[in-house]
């Protein structure tokens, strides 16, 4: 019998026949996240009911040497849910509790599978909200956004999920669980919790998570400014952050965004707008009051000659839909599109976008812009027609030319999508060898064997003994005196 | 205390010889430890070179900034080279445009701030930190009370360079405050105590300074009263940059609510705490003597009591009790509105003691869901008393701790575990 069919035979007998997917259609349904090129059958697909099941198959993972890939919602656009080919895909979905609301100690306990809006619903009846809001919140899991360190527009203001996990339960790679972290703040010991949110499912799995709750603000205004260039409207971000002003979002989209956006769900953005503007202001209503007279000022000095403030809800939520309905709408303008996700410093928006129209004209690909303006996290849409031949060679070279640009101006290759399968190619534009080799120090602590999702993250993963070698046989040397293991 | 400095000897050079190292002084003493000498490096460069040094050498390094909390935790096993990091600092790159800023490491606080302050601009980290390095204040993990509303250190820090024990480079993060690629090491580093990495440099995110600030303090006796009052403000809608608490040995408290905005906003907004807080509030422009200033004396023990913040009350009764039976006054002083506070002992308080009020303490955080930590206490107590308590996760953050620093050069003995 083969391995994975062994496995398979223990982890239904110790999880039940429906927990574990054997069958090949079944599993390959699994095949891909939200970024659909990449596409992998797993060998075996295990859909856990609670966290003893979860530590189970890591453990028999552990025993059999098989890797695992952790998968939430599977709505990741880097491939970091990505199946291995020879291993298990662990389907959290299940596991969706909402163990507690503590408002009173402002945080809330839940299981990894939890939909991320689905803790602000259940936080609103007392006042609270989770901050960190993806635009795909209605469907991606918290466990998902732990690993991804997920952002939205609302962080400019509110922070990452990292600055609103206070607690994790983690079953580590070797199927021990331990939690990091809990609701009170200032754990003795190294803050593991910082490194492990973010890591993309490359430390193990979390089981259980600790977060913070936010109290809703007494006031919120939602504003809409139409700019004649991207360049305008750039520069009425920085007018706005220089002086002082920070908004809970500042989100920009370009000509070709809008015309997307307006054709898809008729927001009803200024006509002829070559760039909005959508702006969030809230907390108390003294200081609301005054940022939105700042930020109108500053918007039209940057030659904004169309400005809506929402009066209503449901303004409010029109002025978002576009906003939100944007990547879905420009799949109706172009079949296929790439999503990138580099980040600049704010200071340099109008140059990045002069040079990411020039690089489109010169690959002849259209490129619509959707994006963080506030902190600079650009997501160019390259549009492509993988029906014509040579398009999406042409979609993918200028793609990978932006995230060098963002490179050269002292940003990141992502900023909220995580590294995942797809951009591992990217990181050593951004780190050193030394600099990467420092990071799986921290992976070889938690998975010697490197089976929790191998392949993502790590342009060259290397087995923990092999470099630098002296690291291993001083671990091995040491381990009576440090870690206490013979 | 050990006789430092053999003086004969020839001073060494560790691999390069712009590295500026002199033979230690009884000044130099770490918790008491003598070193062997004090090296003071220019660049991330020097610094890999007296760490590989250390390495090959099997010498023992711990890193200085300006010694404000080189007394803390466990003295270490050995010390050989006191490196000093006050050489490297300046402001290397302040881009007002993006609030943020990269610094040396040996940069003081104070000299920071005033660079940042001609932008209107400032590290939200406030507090008695000015004569601190921003290195050590983010090893030591160091808060100050605007903590409730802008996060730590470990929130605002968005780019580091380092040097692993074993005298490799790294670095991590970077410039823009969003940025998801790869581990983020600076976390890890924050808090670390200096047992992972020397930091060389650090980007930190910024925050404009607010046009206007103020303090509504009222005086609140009641453990249970004073949880309350928390809970109020806490819940409100007025965004308090801090909620502090200042609680003397008698069980004298102020309870202090700090806002900041534009004028009008924060005088409305100090309006509505007082009427929260009721009778006794008063609102003023500027801030208590005791604002952000540790509640111990110079050789006094220095503790981090954390608790959920709903369960306040509970801690400070415990605490209360275990004065009662221990016969040792405590003063709290902290972030309430977080659930981190520093409390001291007295001097001249008997392990036996320390190890009872300890004890009674650790035995009930349970109910709080708090750590007791003891941070820094006199010689030679420390070393008979287990200033941690339990700690998560220990064997991961051995592994890590061997990962970074296989020789065991930087700060050994010092951190939990032994570490
Ligand atoms: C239309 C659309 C809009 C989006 N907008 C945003 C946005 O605004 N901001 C943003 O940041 N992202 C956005 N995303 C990306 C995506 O939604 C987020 O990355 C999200 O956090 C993924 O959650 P998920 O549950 O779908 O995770 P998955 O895709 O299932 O998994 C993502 C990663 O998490 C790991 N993982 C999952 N669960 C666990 C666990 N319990 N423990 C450890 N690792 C785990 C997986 O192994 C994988 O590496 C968007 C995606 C789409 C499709």
């Amino acid at each position: 019998m083969a391995e994975i069919d062994i496995l398979a035979q223990q982890l239904r007998s110790a999880l039940g026949d429906g927990a574990v997917i054997s069958d090949w259609q079944r599993r390959r349904t699994y095949e891909c996240d939200g970024l659909a090129q990449y596409k992998v059958t797993p060998a075996l697909v295990v859909v856990a009911e609670n966290a003893e099941q979860i530590a189970e198959t890591v453990r028999a993972c552990d025993q059999a040497s098989v890797p695992f890939v952790a998968r939430g919602s599977g709505t990741g656009l880097s491939g970091g849910a990505l199946p291995h080919a020879d291993g298990v895909l662990i389907v959290t979905s299940k596991l969706r509790r909402i163990h507690e609301i503590d408002w009173v100690n402002l945080r809330a306990v839940v299981e990894p599978g939890v939909i991320n809006l689905d803790v602000t619903k259940a936080a609103t009846p007392y006042g609270y909200y989770y901050a960190p809001d993806p635009s795909s919140q209605q469907v991606c899991s918290l466990g998902g956004n732990v690993a991804e360190n997920s952002g939205g527009a609302h962080c400019l203001k509110y922070g990452f999920t990292t600055n609103h996990i206070t607690g994790i339960e983690l079953i580590t790679p070797r199927g021990e669980k331990v939690q990091l972290g809990g609701k009170a703040p200032d754990v003795p010991g190294y803050d593991l919790l910082g490194v492990v949110v973010g890591s993309e499912g490359t430390l193990g799995i979390a089981t259980e998570i600790t977060l913070r709750l936010t109290r809703s603000p007494e006031t919120v205004r939602t504003l809409l400014a139409g700019f004649s260039s991207t360049d305008d409207a750039g520069a009425a971000v920085s007018a706005i952050i220089g002086a002082g002003v920070i908004p809970a979002a500042i989100e920009m989209m370009d000509a070709l965004a809008i015309e997307a956006a307006e054709a898809a769900v008729h927001c009803g953005y200024p006509a002829g707008a070559q760039a909005v503007l959508v702006v969030e202001l809230d907390g108390p209503a003294i200081e609301v009051a005054h940022a939105v007279d700042e930020v109108q000022r500053h918007c039209r000095e940057h030659g904004s000659e169309e400005i809506r403030i929402a009066k209503d809800d449901g303004e409010r939520a029109l002025i978002w839909r576009g906003r939100k309905s944007a990547f879905a709408a420009v799949g109706r303008i172009s079949p296929d599109y790439i999503v990138q996700d580099g980040v600049i410093p704010r200071t340099a928006l109008p140059e990045v976008l002069q040079r990411i129209r020039d690089l489109a004209q010169a690959h002849g690909v259209r490129v619509a812009n959707v994006f963080h303006a506030g902190d600079g996290n650009l997501h160019p849409l390259v549009l492509f027609d993988d029906a014509i031949e040579g398009q999406a060679e042409r979609a993918e070279q200028l793609s990978g030319e932006i995230v060098t640009l963002c490179i050269e101006f002292g940003g990141s290759i992502t900023g909220e999508h995580g590294v995942g399968a797809d951009k591992v190619k990217y990181m050593q534009l951004m780190f050193t060898d030394d600099d990467l080799d420092t990071m799986q120090l921290v992976r070889c602590a938690f998975d010697p064997d490197g089976l929790s999702n191998p392949g993502k993250v790590f342009p060259t993963p290397r087995m923990c003994g092999e470099a630098p070698r002296r690291h291993r046989v001083a671990l091995d040397s040491q381990k009576t005196d440090l870690t206490g293991r013979p | 205390m050990m006789v430092p400095g053999q003086r004969d000897q020839p001073i060494p050079s560790f691999g390069d010889r712009a590295t500026e190292v002199r033979n230690a002084v009884l000044a130099d003493a770490v918790a008491g430890v003598a070193p062997r000498w004090v090296a003071t490096p220019h660049s991330t460069k020097e610094v890999a070179s007296v760490l590989k040094a250390a390495n090959e050498q099997g010498l023992a390094v711990v890193a200085r900034g300006t010694a404000r909390r080189l007394s803390w935790g466990q003295p270490p096993n050995r010390v050989d080279i006191v490196l000093d990091t006050t050489s490297l600092s300046g402001v290397i790159e302040h881009v007002a445009g993006d609030l943020v800023v990269a610094v040396g490491a040996g940069t003081r606080l104070d000299e920071l701030q005033s660079v940042l302050a001609r932008a209107g601009q400032r590290l939200a980290l406030d507090g008695e930190h000015g004569d601190s390095t921003i290195g050590g204040l983010i090893a030591n993990a160091v808060s100050g009370p605007s903590r409730l509303l802008y996060g730590t250190l470990r929130d605002l820090l968005i780019g580091v360079t380092f040097v692993r024990g074993d005298g490799v480079i790294a670095k991590a993060g970077g410039k823009v405050v969003k940025n998801v690629a790869g581990y983020d090491i600076g976390k890890l580093l924050h808090g670390s105590w200096g047992t992972l990495a020397v930091i060389t440099e650090a980007i930190l995110r910024l925050h404009p300074v607010p046009p206007a600030q103020r303090w509504v303090t009222i005086q609140v006796d009641d453990p249970s009263r004073t949880g309350e009052l928390v809970q109020r403000v806490l819940h409100s809608q007025l965004v308090p940059t801090a909620i502090e608490l200042d609680r003397t040995p008698s069980g004298s408290s102020l309870l202090t609510v700090m806002l900041e905005g534009i004028e009008a906003g924060v005088r409305t907004r100090a309006d509505s705490v007082s009427i929260l807080l009721g009778n006794g509030a008063v609102s003023s422009e500027s801030q208590p003597d005791m604002w952000g200033k540790p509640p111990a004396a110079a050789g006094d023990y220095l503790l981090r009591l954390t608790t959920e913040v709903a369960a306040l009350p509970l801690l400070l009764d415990a605490v209360t009790e275990a004065s009662g039976a221990t016969g040792l006054p405590m003063h709290i002083r902290g972030s309430v509105g977080v659930g981190s506070m520093l409390a001291s002992l007295p001097s001249d308080a008997s392990s036996d003691k320390i190890g009872a009020f300890l004890d009674t303490l650790r035995r009930k955080s349970n109910r709080w869901g708090g750590t007791v930590v003891v941070l820094d206490a006199p010689l030679p107590v420390v070393r008979s008393i287990d200033t941690w308590g339990p700690v998560q996760a220990l064997d991961l953050m051995r592994s890590v701790k061997v990962g970074f620093d296989p020789a065991r050069v930087l700060s050994p003995g010092r951190f939990v575990g032994g570490i």
